[in-house]
């Protein structure tokens, strides 16, 4: 079995450290530069928005941080890996134990149940199914969805589609939570249920979290720092004013 | 991932396109059945062969000569001792080749010709003895009447053609012969009686001195012959062609070998060995020696050998007729093959329709940590899946498709009077080699698409609707 690291967050170090980073696509004669000379970094712990209109580059360096997608230059190093210099079986690896995901699609498998769906990435770390069982419970518990385990994705709501995909994300414990417009396909008042989840897991488990939105107003209230992307570049990185909180942040 | 997640998933996977991967698992047993169907009718007419061989005599004998009766012969014959100074074949030689490892049986070749007499009118044929052992040779498969009750009963069986000549009836030639049936209705339970002449025993014996008398043979011995009367019941009558008949069957008539034995009848061997003749002590022309498996018969012919004996056996022939069935299996295995080729396309269009169909999928189980050998080994477990169940399924068809074949050409030779044969066989290395061949390529098949879903690219595959 692999073991799965426990979080070990401090707050402070950094989590995420980018330079100069690039991802440029050819298109016939074209190159998109999707994300082009992003420099940034990130404190373990941080909640940090990526905002910007549609096309930015935002998405872009969301997946370059999830290990999905590989930089056309510039470094971009992770919780101490640099990930351009990783395989494609350590960028797995990196995936399934660092990196949690969330998607504004949730990006369930439809033809598993809500419990299938989050002990799929234990069967990746080859956890046994006893212990994968239990972990996937305890996971549904703290979204409260564990009435709901043993039904299709397509018997749930979208709130509780998107507290599954939550649940999935959590289930290995990992250092970072990336989430790619949780709330995009959610109404305001389940979009905020899943945003405090999102704010509570970087609270109480020390959780890097680096969310995409467009919305502004969401960044605003939840994130810790903002910044700002245009045409694939980083045009302003910010924290949030604490003055629009008198009382704290919620 | 862990085995048994890889084939729950698999398996998940392939309930979800139940109609399709149930076509494309139904083609793979189509092409297994075409397979084992082919191959066992191959081993079906193999096994029906060597049955037959077997059961002939010929394949799990070494016919044993002593080299004092070689005139000439072969290069490897004349190698050795010569003629003059090899072994006798008596009873103590007899009782060697019993002994040694994995023969079955050694029987001496006693042959004579002697006269038989039939509602008092003689018949000069040729006699032969054979031992009950012969009861399974299918020279008496068509017998009409038994086989001999014990190996000492004053029993005969006739050969066809000498019992159309007691009965007179023998055809003139292009004339239809009477069957084996109408000549033993009024043969079988009649008496014959044969005259024979039997070695007597010896008087004066008296061994020559000086040291090349090495076998201590009696010189100017003197012998006696002493015509004797045997009264024999015919209990069977046998459709035998005494001129494509070998060893012990080269005869008209038979008797049992122990009341043969017991008989001392003078041979043609007897005359040569004259000085034996006079004893007690029996000499044979030739002995034949069954081994308990036609593939130990190169080991017993080998020490038969060196024992300073003449050997002869067609395991030769036996390998030739290996070699000729090992062809037949390669044609009839790549014919049978082509169907499960066919199936394989079928296999890899599958997989293929299922990683488009699975695109997005792929991409969520690569976005939470999948690792391209986590995508194509699940893609393998499916295609193994469907090769194995295939194959089972196959089996069981092939199987079946041999079962109806093989009872419908029984019903045919049936009615043409020919006796059934079971000539198609699926044994137990052909059910795991068909099941083993069906995965191979089901396997080989999914490597273009294992390979492909696991290259893709998670970011393209997310976006994928």
């Amino acid at each position: 079995m692999t073991t799965v690291p426990a979080v070990s967050a401090v707050r402070g170090t950094l989590a995420i450290r980018s330079e100069d980073l690039c991802r440029h696509y050819r298109m016939g004669e074209n190159v998109i530069r999707a994300v082009d000379g992003v420099s940034l970094e990130v404190q373990s712990g941080e909640f940090v928005a990526l905002l910007g209109s549609s096309g930015s580059g935002k998405s872009s360096v969301l997946n370059l941080i999830a290990g999905l997608d590989r930089p056309t230059s510039g470094t971009i190093v992770v919780q101490d890996r640099d990930l351009a210099k990783l395989s494609r079986e350590e960028l797995a690896k990196y995936r399934l134990h660092v990196v949690g995901m969330v998607f504004q699609s949730f990006n369930l498998i439809a033809s598993m149940t809500v419990a299938e769906n989050v002990e799929l990435p234990l069967r990746f770390a080859e956890v046994d199914r006893g212990r994968r069982a239990a972990l996937a419970q305890e996971a549904l518990a703290r979204v409260g969805l564990k009435a709901r385990m043993d039904h299709r994705p397509s018997e749930l709501s979208g709130g509780e589609q998107q507290r599954a995909a939550l649940a999935r994300a959590l289930i290995n414990r990992p250092k970072l939570l990336l989430a790619d417009e949780p709330t995009g396909n959610l109404d305001s008042h389940t979009g905020t249920e899943i945003m405090d989840m999102v704010r509570d897991f970087n609270r109480e488990l020390g959780m890097t979290v680096l969310m995409v939105t467009h919305e502004r107003a969401l960044a605003e209230r939840y994130a810790q720092r903002m910044i700002f992307l245009a045409d694939g570049k980083l045009i302003d990185d910010r924290p949030n004013d604490p003055r629009l909180f008198p009382g704290g942040r919620p | 991932m862990k085995i048994p997640d890889l084939t729950e998933l698999a398996l998940r996977n392939l309930r979800e396109s139940l109609l399709r991967n149930s076509l494309t698992t139904v083609g793979i047993s189509v092409g297994v059945a075409s397979l084992v169907a082919m191959l066992s009718l191959g081993t079906g007419l193999q096994q029906m062969l060597s049955r037959r061989l077997e059961k002939s005599g010929l394949f799990d004998t070494v016919f044993v000569s002593s080299r004092r009766d070689l005139r000439g012969g072969r290069q490897e014959e004349r190698a050795g001792p010569t003629p003059g100074e090899s072994r006798v074949l008596d009873e103590a030689a007899r009782a060697e080749m019993e002994h040694l490892p994995n023969v079955k049986e050694v029987y001496p070749d006693i042959r004579f010709s002697t006269e038989l007499q039939f509602d008092d009118k003689p018949h000069l044929t040729m006699i032969s003895a054979l031992p009950l052992s012969a009861k399974s040779n299918d020279s008496f498969d068509g017998m009409q009447g038994r086989f001999f009750s014990s190996d000492s009963a004053p029993e005969v069986i006739l050969q066809k053609s000498f019992a159309e000549e007691l009965l007179g009836k023998t055809p003139p030639l292009g004339a239809p012969e009477p069957s084996v049936a109408e000549l033993a209705k009024p043969l079988l339970g009649k008496e014959l009686t044969m005259h024979y002449a039997q070695r007597g025993e010896s008087a004066d014996q008296t061994p020559a001195p000086g040291p090349e008398n090495k076998d201590s043979e009696p010189v100017g011995a003197s012998y006696s012959v002493v015509s004797r009367e045997q009264k024999l019941t015919i209990v069977g009558i046998a459709d035998l062609d005494p001129e494509s008949m070998r060893g012990p069957m080269r005869a008209r008539v038979f008797l049992p070998l122990g009341l043969a034995e017991g008989l001392h009848v003078m041979q043609l061997v007897d005359l040569r060995e004259i000085s034996r003749a006079a004893s007690k002590q029996a000499v044979y022309s030739s002995i034949s020696v069954r081994v308990k498996d036609p593939s130990r018969i190169q080991g017993v012919e080998d020490a038969i050998k060196k024992m300073g004996f003449t050997t002869f056996s067609i395991l030769d022939a036996s390998r030739s007729l290996q070699q000729v069935f090992r062809v037949l299996y390669a044609f009839l295995g790549i014919f049978g093959s082509l169907a499960l080729i066919v199936a394989s396309i079928g296999i890899v269009n599958t997989l293929v329709m299922a990683i488009l169909e699975r695109r997005r999928e792929i991409g969520i189980m690569k976005a939470i940590g999948a690792s391209d050998a986590d995508v194509k080994k699940l893609f393998f477990a499916e295609a193994g899946a469907m090769g194995i169940a295939g194959g089972i399924i196959g089996v069981a068809l092939g199987w079946a498709i041999g079962q109806v074949i093989n009872f419908g050409t029984n019903l045919w030779l049936k009615s043409q009077s020919i006796p059934p044969e079971h000539f198609w066989a699926v044994p137990l290395w052909l059910v795991a080699f068909a099941i083993g061949f069906a995965c191979f390529v089901s396997l080989v098949s999914g490597l273009y698409p294992a390979g492909r879903a696991a290259r893709l690219d998670p970011v393209q595959a997310l976006r994928y609707e």
